[in-house]
C-alpha cells in the first residue's frame, strides 16, 4: 500500500509500486482529467503537480509519491475559477481538448513562480507540452490574459 | 474534387419535408456538466416530454434538448449543428442542452455524406446545414401549432421570439416550456419547406463571435469524457501484441510469464495478433511485454521499403506511358503540351504521415448474447455497428455505439481496428465492459498512414507565357481500394479522395488528372486534408514556377487565373493586405499560396526565414482570408484555421514516417517530430463570408495552403530554389540550396 495526498484528500493505493502514477489517478482513483499521451514523457498531456512541480505522471512510479501531494486538473481549483481556466474558456483555447488538462497544470506552475512571464518565458516553459490541434498561439494568449487578470 | 458516387445517399428535398415524430435514443454519459457563461451546454440525456421530432425534445422548464448527430473531435461540430436547429426554431440558446445523437442512421444521419454517420471529409455543416435547419423550421412550426390550441387561435397570427410563441394581437404569449407542459403534438405534423426557413437578416445565432463552443468548459477542468476515460462497473482492461509487420499472424505464443503477471485474467489469440485481459491496466502493459510470440514471415509488407517506393513512384509519375485512370479530362492536354512553345514539367513528393491524435486509440465494448454496446472516441458509429457485428457474428442493428467526445481524429478514427480489438476481447467476457488501451508505439505503428505519393506535373505554356494546358499525374497507393471497395470498383478503379484536390478552379483551356494506383498492400487511410494536402502543394508550387517563367508576380497570376472568380479574388485582396504583399522584409521572404477546396476559398501568405547553414526554415507568421459561404460561428472557424495552419507547418516541415522492409522505424513523439509551441507560426486569420453563397466545408480547409506558401516563400527568398519533397527536413533543403 501506498500513501499519498491527491487533491486534498489522503488515499492509500493498493498496486505495485513501479505501476505509473498516471495509471493509479485515472484508473484506480478515476480522476480521468490527466491524460495518458506518450508514455515517455515527450507530450505532457499526464502532467500533473507533485508537492507543486508540474511533472508527467507517466514516468512517476507510485512508490515515487509516498507521502508526497498530489495535484491533477481536478484539483486546481473547486469550481474551474483558476485564472488560467477562466482564460482558457475566454479565449476558446481548446479544440479536442485532450492535451489542455497537461497545458493549463503546465501553465500553472509557471504563473507560481512567475506571475508575469513573458512570452518567451511562456514558450520556454511550455514546449514539452504538446497539442496536435496546434492551439499554441491560443494557449499563449490565455497564459497572457490569465497573468494580466489574475 | 466532388464525390462522384454516394453511398446510400438520401437526398433531402429542399422544397418540402416531414419528419415523423421519434423516439429519443439513450446517450452517453459525457460526465460533469459545467456550463458556459453564455449559452448551450452539453447534457448526458434529452429532458422532457415533448418530442416534436427526433432532434429536439422540450421540457415544463423551457429547457431545450437538441441532438448533436456528429462526432466532436475538436472541430466544434456540436456546437455548430444544434445551433442551425436552435436558430430555426427560435430557441433560447441559453436554455438549449445538446445531446449526442444515438448510434442510428435512419435518423441521424448526414444526408450529404453517404447517409451514414461518419463525421469526415469536412461534409458535416454542408451535408447537414439544409436538414437542420429544415428540422428547426419545422419545430417551430409544431411549436406554434400546439400553442394555437392553447390560446385558441390561428397558428398563423403567431410568430416566435427566442424561447416564446408570441400573438401579437392580443398581447399574449407562451414560452417553449409552457407549451411543452399542457401542449399537444398537431396531428398531421405540419411540414417545413424553403420558405419557412429565416432570411439572413433574421438570423439570431449564425454569424455571432460571441457563442462560445459547448464543449469548451468541460475541457479545462478534466469533466469531458473522452473514450480514453470511460469508466462502467466490473470493467475489464484489455492490449493487444500486434504483429511487428502488418499481416503476419502468430505462429506460437509462449505466454507462460505472462500469464504469470498477477491481475492478468485471459490471453487471447487474434488472427492478427494476442490480446491480453486483465483487471488493471499496468498488468494488462505488463504482460503485454512478457508475451513471446514466434510471428509469420510471409506477409508482402515485407517487402515495403517506403523510401525506394517513392523513387519508384517518382519514375511511374514520369513515364507517359504509364496512363493509370482518367479522374478528370477538359479538352485535350496532352495535345496541347505537344504544341506548347514551352513546357514546366515537375515532380512532387510527400512521405507516409501518422495522425498522431493526443488520445491514443482505445474504445470499451459490452458483450451480452448477441448485442453489442460499444463506447468509443469514433467518427464512424455508423461503420462501427457493421464491424463489431461481424466480429461477434451479429447484425448492426444489434450494436449499439455511444460515441464519446474524440481527442484528435483527423481521420483515424474513422477506421475500426481499436474498437475491432474491444469487441473481440469482450466477446471473451461476456457480461463484463472490456476497455482496450493503444499505446502511443501501437498507435504510431499500425497507424494507417496518409499515402505516400509522387506526383507528375506538366503545364503547357503558350510564347506569351499563357497556361495551355495542365497535366495532374498522381501516383499512390489506394485508400478507397481498402475502405471504400464497391465505390472504388464502381468508379473503375479510381479514388477521388487520393486525388481530392487536383481539380481547380484555375481557368486553363485543357486540363487532365490521371492516376496511377501502385498496390503494395499496406494500409493507407484518410489523414487531415487527405489528398488535398499533397495535389495542392504540386499545384500551387507550379503556379509560382511558372510566374517565375514569366516574371510575373505570383499572387497577380493567381487574380488572372481567378479573373471570373470574385470571391476567389477576394480572399487573395484580402490576405495581400493583411501581409503588405508588395513590402521587402529583410532576411525574410513571402509565399502565397490558395486553394477552393471542401467548397471554401482560402488564401495564404507565410513569412519565412532560413538558416543557410543548416537548413532549417523558420516560419514566422501565417496570414489567412477564408470564405466559407456562410461563416456560422466566425470565432471557431478562426480555430479551425489556426488548427489546419499549425498543423500543415508540422507536416510541410517536420512529420514523416519511414517503413524499411514493412517495419515502421518511428514509434513514439521522440522519432517522429510534431510541431511544438516553439516552431508554431503567430498566425492571424479574416474570416469573409459572402452573402447568397453556400455553405462551405470548414474542419480540413486551412491545412493544404500552408505547406506550398512556405516553398513558394523559400523560393522567392533563394532566388528560386524549389522545395519539392514534403518534408521540407533540413538535409532536403541543403541538398535543394546546393543543386
Amino acid at each position: 500500500m501506498t500513501a499519498f495526498t491527491i487533491n486534498g484528500r489522503a488515499v492509500d493505493i493498493d498496486a505495485e509500486p513501479d505501476t505509473p502514477l498516471l495509471w493509479v489517478i485515472r484508473e484506480h482513483l478515476k480522476l480521468t482529467g490527466t491524460k495518458f499521451g506518450c508514455g515517455i514523457a515527450q507530450c505532457g498531456a499526464c502532467t500533473v503537480h507533485i508537492d507543486g512541480a508540474p511533472t508527467r505522471a507517466c514516468v512517476t512510479w507510485l512508490e515515487d509519491v509516498e507521502g508526497r501531494q498530489v495535484t491533477t486538473i481536478e484539483g486546481l481549483s473547486p469550481d474551474a475559477s483558476h485564472p488560467l481556466q477562466k482564460a482558457w474558456i475566454a479565449e476558446q483555447v481548446p479544440q479536442c481538448g485532450y492535451c489542455q488538462s497537461g497545458q493549463i497544470m503546465q501553465a500553472a506552475a509557471l504563473l507560481e513562480s512567475n506571475p508575469s512571464p513573458t512570452r518567451e518565458e511562456i514558450i520556454e516553459h511550455m514546449d514539452g507540452n504538446i497539442c496536435r490541434c496546434g492551439t499554441y498561439v491560443r494557449i499563449i494568449s490565455a497564459i497572457q490574459r490569465a497573468a494580466r487578470e489574475a | 474534387m466532388t464525390k462522384t458516387a454516394k453511398l446510400h445517399s438520401r437526398t433531402i428535398s429542399r422544397r418540402s419535408f416531414l419528419i415523423t415524430a421519434g423516439g429519443f435514443g439513450v446517450v452517453v454519459a459525457f460526465g460533469g456538466l459545467p456550463g458556459n457563461a453564455l449559452g448551450a451546454t452539453v447534457a448526458p440525456a434529452a429532458e422532457g416530454n415533448y418530442h416534436p421530432n427526433a432532434w429536439v425534445s422540450i421540457a415544463a422548464d423551457g429547457i431545450v434538448s437538441i441532438m448533436s448527430p456528429a462526432s466532436e473531435m475538436g472541430q466544434g461540430i456540436m456546437t455548430t449543428l444544434p445551433l442551425l436547429i436552435a436558430e430555426e426554431m427560435d430557441a433560447d440558446w441559453d436554455k438549449v442542452r445538446i445531446v449526442q445523437a444515438p448510434s442510428d442512421a435512419d435518423t441521424y444521419g448526414n444526408p450529404g455524406f453517404y447517409g451514414v454517420q461518419l463525421t469526415g471529409g469536412s461534409e458535416s455543416t454542408r451535408g447537414y446545414y439544409d436538414l437542420l435547419r429544415l428540422i428547426g423550421a419545422q419545430t417551430r412550426k409544431i411549436i406554434q401549432a400546439s400553442a394555437a390550441g392553447m390560446l385558441n387561435v390561428s397558428a398563423s397570427e403567431l410568430t416566435t421570439e427566442p424561447g416564446r410563441v408570441v400573438h401579437a394581437p392580443s398581447g399574449r404569449s407562451l414560452g417553449y416550456g409552457e407549451v411543452a407542459a399542457t401542449g399537444e403534438l398537431p396531428d398531421p405534423l405540419p411540414q417545413a419547406s424553403e420558405a419557412d426557413l429565416k432570411t439572413r437578416e433574421e438570423w439570431r445565432y449564425i454569424g455571432r463571435r460571441d457563442i462560445p463552443r459547448v464543449d469548451v468548459p468541460a475541457k479545462v477542468d478534466g469533466t469531458a469524457i473522452y473514450g480514453m476515460d470511460v469508466q462502467l462497473p466490473d470493467m475489464l482492461y484489455g492490449a493487444v501484441l500486434r504483429a511487428p509487420v502488418q499481416g503476419e499472424q502468430p505462429e506460437a505464443i509462449d505466454d507462460t510469464q505472462a500469464r504469470a503477471v498477477p491481475g492478468v485474467t485471459q490471453i487471447v489469440p487474434l488472427s492478427y495478433g494476442v490480446g491480453i485481459i486483465g483487471e488493471t491496466v499496468e498488468a494488462t502493459k505488463r504482460a503485454k511485454d512478457l508475451l513471446n510470440v514466434t510471428w509469420s514471415t510471409s506477409s508482402r509488407i515485407r517487402n515495403y521499403t517506403s523510401r525506394q517506393l517513392l523513387e519508384h513512384y517518382r519514375s511511374v509519375g514520369r513515364d507517359l506511358s504509364q496512363t493509370g485512370v482518367n479522374a478528370f479530362a477538359e479538352g485535350d492536354a496532352e495535345a496541347a503540351i505537344k504544341g506548347a512553345a514551352r513546357v514546366i514539367e515537375a515532380d512532387y513528393m510527400s512521405d507516409l504521415v501518422y495522425h498522431a491524435t493526443m488520445e491514443p486509440m482505445n474504445a470499451t465494448a459490452l458483450v451480452t448474447g448477441d448485442t453489442v454496446e460499444i463506447w468509443a472516441p469514433t467518427q464512424g458509429p455508423t461503420g462501427t455497428q457493421g464491424f463489431a457485428a461481424v466480429v461477434v457474428g451479429t447484425t448492426p442493428d444489434k450494436v449499439k455505439v455511444n460515441v464519446t467526445l474524440l481527442g484528435g481524429g483527423f481521420g483515424r478514427k474513422a477506421e475500426a481496428d481499436f474498437i475491432v480489438d474491444a469487441v473481440s476481447l469482450a466477446k471473451e467476457v461476456e457480461g463484463r465492459p472490456v476497455k482496450v488501451i493503444w499505446s502511443r508505439e501501437d498507435d504510431v505503428r499500425h497507424d494507417k498512414f496518409r499515402p505516400l505519393e509522387a506526383q507528375h506535373i506538366q503545364v503547357g505554356l503558350d510564347a506569351d507565357g499563357n497556361i495551355t494546358s495542365w497535366r495532374h499525374r498522381i501516383v499512390a497507393d489506394s485508400i478507397f481500394a481498402r475502405t471504400m471497395p464497391d465505390l472504388f470498383k464502381s468508379q473503375g478503379g479510381h479514388d477521388d479522395v487520393v486525388t481530392e484536390g487536383a481539380h481547380f478552379n484555375y481557368a486553363v483551356p485543357a486540363h487532365r488528372i490521371d492516376y496511377i494506383r501502385q498496390d503494395n498492400g499496406l494500409d493507407i487511410g484518410f489523414w487531415f486534408a487527405v489528398g488535398v494536402g499533397y495535389t495542392r502543394f504540386g499545384i500551387e508550387c507550379v503556379i509560382d514556377e511558372i510566374a517565375a517563367t514569366r516574371g510575373a508576380d505570383p499572387l497577380q497570376l493567381r487574380l488572372e487565373l481567378l479573373r471570373d472568380q470574385p470571391r476567389a479574388r477576394n480572399v487573395i485582396e484580402t490576405v495581400a493586405r493583411m501581409a503588405d504583399w508588395d513590402r521587402e522584409r529583410d532576411g525574410r521572404a513571402l509565399g502565397i499560396a490558395y486553394s477552393d477546396a471542401f467548397g471554401s476559398h482560402c488564401a495564404q501568405i507565410a513569412e519565412v526565414s532560413l538558416n543557410r547553414q543548416t537548413g532549417e526554415i523558420r516560419v514566422h507568421k501565417v496570414w489567412c482570408a477564408v470564405d466559407p459561404g456562410v461563416a456560422i460561428q466566425p470565432r471557431h472557424i478562426e480555430g479551425m484555421i489556426i488548427v489546419g495552419i499549425t498543423n500543415g507547418t508540422s507536416h510541410a516541415l517536420f512529420e514523416q514516417i519511414n517503413i524499411v522492409d514493412g517495419e515502421v522505424q518511428e514509434s513514439n513523439f521522440d522519432t517522429y517530430r510534431v510541431i511544438r509551441m516553439s516552431e508554431a507560426p503567430d498566425i492571424e486569420v479574416a474570416v469573409v463570408p459572402t452573402a447568397g453563397s453556400p455553405v462551405g466545408g470548414m474542419g480540413q480547409v486551412g491545412l493544404p495552403p500552408v505547406g506550398p506558401a512556405i516553398a513558394n516563400a523559400v523560393a522567392r527568398l533563394t532566388g528560386g530554389v524549389r522545395l519539392r519533397h514534403y518534408p521540407f527536413l533540413p538535409e532536403r533543403v541543403l541538398a535543394a540550396l546546393n543543386a
